[in-house]
C-alpha cells in the first residue's frame, strides 16, 4: 500500500517520503484544482513528468507510473479547458515506449477517462487505435524477437481496454467503429503501417467486442485489398500480349524456369518475376497472408460460417463490381477450401444465382460465370457431385436460352448466352475424365449441351478459340460427340467474335482463379489449387497403356487407371486436403523432375511443353503408379 | 423511471429512387440507422419503432435526383432524459470517486463522489467494494445493484448521463421501495395514533 518515492517534485530533495495512494491522489487533485485559482506550479510539473518518455531512468520510470496511477484515480477533477495541456500530454503518449508495468498504468488511466465523461470518450478511443501502430523508429524493430514482445504486450493492453470501456460504456464500440475505420492509413502511406493496422482491425473482429463490429471491419478490410489490388497494373503482370495460350506454363514450372533463364523455353504469359519488386504487390501479399491466418482462427472457433456471409456481401459489393480484380478474390477460394461443404457451395451457388438472374446487368452475370468457372475447374477440394450440379444448372439454362433464342451467331446480342457456354467448355477442359465415367452424368449433362453446341447460334465459332480447341480435343477423345464441322483455329487464343461478346472489358479472357503470382498467398493456397499440369486430359489415356511395367494386359489397365486417377476418386469421397494436395503436388514436381522432356516445339499451345511427347515410352520412363516410387 | 415516452408521428421519409425497389425494407432501414441516436426532431433517444405507411403513392420531388416522399405513421418509443429527472439503472463499477451505471442497457451514467450525500459511505467488505448507507444499515450500494439518481446533465452526443445521489429518494430502488412502503404504515399507524390522543 505504501510507495517510496525518491525524488517528488516539490518535496525537500534529500528526504525520502512513504505515501499511500490515497495520498498520493489527493496531491494529484490538488494541483489540479490549483490551477482554477491561477497556481500552476504543481500542475505545470505533472504535465513535465507526463512528456518525459525517452531514455529514463528506473525511478522516473516509477515516478510517471505512480503520477499515471494517481490521475487514474483523479479523472473526476480533470477539467477539460483548463488542463488541456495535460490531456494533450496524455493522449499524445505511445505504449510502444514504455515498459509494461507503465504501459498498465496508462492504460488505465485512459479507461477512467473514457467511461468518466462523454466528452473524453472519442479522445481516449482514438489515442488507443493510434497506439496500433508504433512509432515510425520501431517498425524495423518489430520483427525481432524485443520488438514482438513489446508489440504482444500494447496490443493486449490496447485490446484490454477497449473491452473494459465497452463494459461501462454499451455505445462505445459504435464510435469505435467510426474512429478504426477513419483511422484507416492509406495505401500511400510509406511506412506500411497498414499491415500492423490490419491486424489490429482483424483482431477486433474475432475479439470480444466482434459481434457488434465485426462485419463492418472485415468490409473495409477486403476494400483495402481491392484498392491494392486495382493499383496493379494489369501490364505488369503480362509480360507478352494475348498471342500464346491460356493453359501454357502455369506457375509451379517457374521456379525451374528461372534457373535455367532460357527465353525460348515458352514465352511468359503470366510472370511472377516482373512482381517482384512491386511494393504494393508484396503489401498485397502480406495483407492477404493476415486474411487468410484470420480465416483460419474463425474456422478453428466455428465462426467460419457467419464471416463468410459477410466476406460474400463484400465480395458482391467490392470484388465482382472491381475491373477485374487479380487476387484479392482467393480470399473467397480460401475461405471456401476451409470449409467445403457449406461455404464452397454457397460461393458457386451464389455466382450461378447471379448468373441466371435477368435483372442483373450484363458485365455482373458475365463475370460472375467467369468466377464460377475459373473457381469449378481449380478448387481442388470440390465434390464432384457439387460441379455436376452446377454444371447441370449452367446448361440447363444455355439449353433454355437456346430453345427462346431462335437468331443465328450474333456475338454482340448473346454476350451472356456465351459467355455461359465458355463457361461450361472451360470447365469441362480440367474435369472431364470425373464426367465420363459416370454414364448418369453423361446423359444427364452432356446431351443437353450437344444440342447447345449444335445450336444455330453457334458457341463453338463464338467462344475463345483455345478453349474450345482444347474442349473438342478431349471431347473428340473421350468420345462424347462428334462436331460436323471443323474448327480451325490454328492455336490461336482469340478471335474476333470471342472479343466481339468479351467487349470492352474482356470478359472472355477473364479467368479470375489463374495461378496466384503472390508467393505468400500462393504458398497458402498451392495445396488446394488444381494446376493445368495437374490435369490429365482424356486424350492422355492413349499413353497410360506403357505405365505398367509388367506389360499391358486389360486388368493391369484398369488398376492403373484406377491408380492414376486415385486421387480424382478420392475427391469425390471427400478426402481431406492437407493428404490429398501435398501428395499430388510433390508426385507431379517429382515427376517432372524425373521425365526427360524435349522443349517444346509443337504447335499445341494448350498445355504448353507438357503435351506429346509428354508421355514417354515405359520402358525409358519412370513407372508413376506409386508403389514403385 | 422518468425519461420514457411513446410518441405518435407523422412522418414524411424521402427515399432515393434506386431504393425504389423494396420500399418497405429501405424504410425500415432508414429508421434503424435513427436508432440509439439522439434526434434533435424528436427531441430523444429513439429506442425502438412501428411504422406504417400511410398512402401507397409517394410525391416525387423535383431536382437532380428525384427522391420520393412517403407519407408514414409511427409509433416511437424515445428516451430524453431531463435535468431533475430521476431514473434507474445498474451499478456497473464501483470505487471511491464515482459510481458507473448503466440505464436501460445502452446509456451511461457516473455518479462522481461530490454528487453523493454524506449518507453513503465508501467501504470495503470482504474484497467488495460498496457504499452503505451510515444512518439505514440496510441501504447498501455495490455492484448489480439497481439504483435510482437524479439527472444533472445528459451529453447528446455519447448519451452520457451526470447523475446524482444528494436527494433523499434516489439510492438502491430495492431498499428505497421498501423503505416508502414502511414509512407510509408508520406514518398511518402514527397518526391513527395521534388521532388518540
Amino acid at each position: 500500500m505504501g510507495l517510496e518515492l525518491p525524488k517528488y517534485p516539490e518535496m525537500e530533495e534529500d528526504q525520502v517520503f512513504n505515501f499511500t495512494d490515497s495520498e498520493i491522489v489527493s496531491h494529484v487533485k490538488q494541483a489540479l484544482a490549483s490551477v482554477l485559482s491561477g497556481d500552476n506550479n504543481s500542475y505545470n510539473q505533472l504535465v513535465g513528468v507526463m512528456h518525459h518518455s525517452k531514455h529514463l531512468a528506473p525511478d522516473e520510470v516509477a515516478l510517471l507510473e505512480t503520477t499515471l496511477k494517481a490521475l487514474a484515480g483523479a479523472v473526476s477533477s480533470i477539467d477539460i479547458t483548463y488542463h488541456d495541456s495535460l490531456l494533450s500530454a496524455i493522449f499524445c503518449m505511445s505504449m510502444w515506449n514504455y515498459g509494461p508495468h507503465v504501459a498498465d498504468a496508462l492504460a488505465e488511466l485512459i479507461v477512467s477517462l473514457a467511461i468518466s465523461n462523454g466528452k473524453y470518450l472519442d479522445l481516449c478511443l482514438g489515442m488507443l487505435v493510434s497506439n496500433f501502430t508504433p512509432p515510425p523508429y520501431f517498425l524495423d524493430k518489430l520483427k525481432m524477437p524485443h520488438g514482438l514482445e513489446r508489440k504482444g504486450q500494447v496490443l493486449s493492453r490496447v485490446h484490454a481496454a477497449f473491452k473494459k470501456i465497452a463494459d461501462y460504456v454499451p455505445l462505445a464500440p459504435l464510435r469505435l467503429l467510426t474512429i478504426v475505420l477513419q483511422g484507416m492509413p492509406t495505401i500511400y502511406h510509406k511506412d506500411r503501417a497498414i499491415v500492423i493496422y490490419v491486424e489490429n482491425m482483424l483482431k477486433l473482429e474475432s475479439g470480444e467486442i466482434g459481434e457488434l463490429v465485426g462485419s463492418t471491419i472485415l468490409m473495409a478490410v477486403v476494400d483495402r485489398l481491392i484498392e491494392l489490388d486495382v493499383e496493379i497494373g494489369w501490364d505488369a503482370i503480362l509480360q507478352d500480349d494475348f498471342s500464346k495460350g491460356i493453359f501454357e506454363m502455369e506457375l509451379e514450372d517457374v521456379d525451374d524456369i528461372e534457373e535455367s533463364a532460357e527465353p525460348d523455353v515458352g514465352e511468359f504469359r503470366l510472370s511472377r518475376k516482373s512482381l517482384a519488386g512491386n511494393s504494393i504487390a508484396e503489401l498485397l501479399d502480406n495483407l492477404l497472408v493476415l486474411t487468410f491466418e484470420h480465416l483460419e482462427s474463425c474456422e478453428r472457433e466455428g465462426r467460419l460460417a457467419k464471416v463468410f456471409e459477410t466476406l460474400l456481401q463484400s465480395f458482391q459489393v467490392t470484388v465482382l463490381s472491381a475491373y477485374k480484380s487479380k487476387f484479392a478474390q482467393f480470399v473467397m477460394f480460401y475461405a471456401c477450401a476451409l470449409d467445403p461443404e457449406n461455404c464452397g457451395m454457397r460461393f458457386a451457388t451464389m455466382l450461378a444465382d447471379l448468373f441466371v438472374q435477368d435483372s442483373q446487368p450484363q458485365p455482373t452475370r458475365m463475370s460472375a460465370v467467369s468466377y464460377l468457372a475459373s473457381y469449378l475447374s481449380r478448387a481442388k477440394f470440390l465434390a464432384a457431385s457439387s460441379i455436376s450440379s452446377m454444371l447441370k444448372r449452367l446448361v440447363d439454362w444455355c439449353l433454355e436460352y437456346c430453345e427462346a433464342h431462335d437468331g443465328d451467331i450474333n456475338p454482340n446480342a448473346h454476350r451472356v448466352f456465351y459467355a455461359g457456354c465458355q463457361a461450361i467448355m472451360y470447365v469441362l477442359c480440367f474435369r472431364m475424365k470425373v464426367f465420363v465415367d459416370v454414364p448418369r452424368l453423361k446423359s444427364e449433362l452432356l446431351i443437353p449441351l450437344e444440342q447447345v453446341l449444335k445450336h444455330k447460334l453457334n458457341p463453338l465459332k463464338v467462344c475463345l478459340p483455345s478453349v474450345v480447341e482444347e474442349f473438342l480435343r478431349q471431347a473428340k477423345a473421350a468420345s462424347l460427340f462428334t462436331v460436323c464441322k471443323t474448327f480451325i483455329f490454328d492455336g490461336l487464343l482469340e478471335s474476333e467474335l470471342s472479343r466481339a461478346f468479351g467487349g470492352l472489358e474482356r470478359l472472355d479472357t477473364f479467368f479470375p482463379f489463374d495461378p496466384c503470382l503472390l508467393k505468400k498467398c500462393d504458398s497458402f493456397i498451392r495445396p488446394m489449387f488444381v494446376f493445368w499440369s495437374m490435369v490429365k486430359p482424356t486424350y492422355n489415356d492413349a499413353f497410360d497403356d506403357d505405365d505398367d511395367d509388367d506389360g499391358s494386359s486389360d486388368d493391369d489397365l484398369v488398376q492403373d487407371f484406377v491408380n492414376e486417377n486415385e486421387d480424382i476418386m478420392n475427391d469425390e469421397f471427400g478426402k481431406s486436403l492437407d493428404e490429398q494436395g501435398v501428395d499430388m503436388d510433390d508426385f507431379d514436381y517429382a515427376l517432372k523432375k524425373m521425365s526427360i522432356t524435349p522443349k517444346a516445339t509443337s504447335n499445341y499451345k494448350f498445355g504448353g511443353r507438357f503435351q506429346e511427347p509428354a508421355r514417354m515410352p515405359s520402358r525409358i520412363r519412370p513407372s508413376t503408379s506409386p508403389e514403385s516410387l | 423511471m422518468e425519461g420514457l415516452s411513446v410518441a405518435d408521428a407523422n412522418l414524411v421519409m424521402y427515399l432515393h429512387p434506386s431504393k425504389s425497389r423494396n420500399v418497405s425494407q429501405s424504410i425500415l432501414r432508414e429508421l434503424g440507422s435513427l436508432l440509439f441516436k439522439f434526434n434533435e426532431t424528436f427531441d430523444g433517444v429513439l429506442l425502438a419503432y412501428d411504422v406504417n405507411i400511410l398512402d401507397k403513392q409517394a410525391k416525387i420531388l423535383s431536382g437532380v435526383h428525384p427522391y420520393f416522399g412517403l407519407r408514414l405513421k409511427a409509433n416511437l418509443l424515445l428516451f430524453s432524459p431531463k435535468p431533475d429527472m430521476l431514473l434507474e439503472g445498474k451499478v456497473v463499477k464501483l470505487s471511491q470517486e464515482s459510481i458507473h451505471v448503466i440505464v436501460l442497457g445502452f446509456s451511461s451514467a457516473i455518479i462522481t463522489a461530490e454528487n453523493i450525500r454524506g449518507e453513503f459511505k465508501y467501504r470495503t467488505k470482504d474484497k467488495e467494494e460498496l457504499f452503505a448507507s451510515k444512518s439505514h444499515k440496510r441501504h447498501v450500494i455495490k455492484v448489480g445493484t439497481m439504483i435510482r439518481f437524479l439527472v444533472k446533465s445528459f451529453d447528446e452526443e455519447i448519451l452520457h448521463i451526470i447523475g446524482s445521489l444528494i436527494s433523499a429518494h434516489t439510492g438502491s430502488i430495492r431498499w428505497l421501495d421498501r423503505h416508502l412502503e414502511e414509512d407510509s404504515e408508520f406514518d398511518r399507524s402514527f397518526s391513527k395514533l395521534k388521532s388518540f390522543i
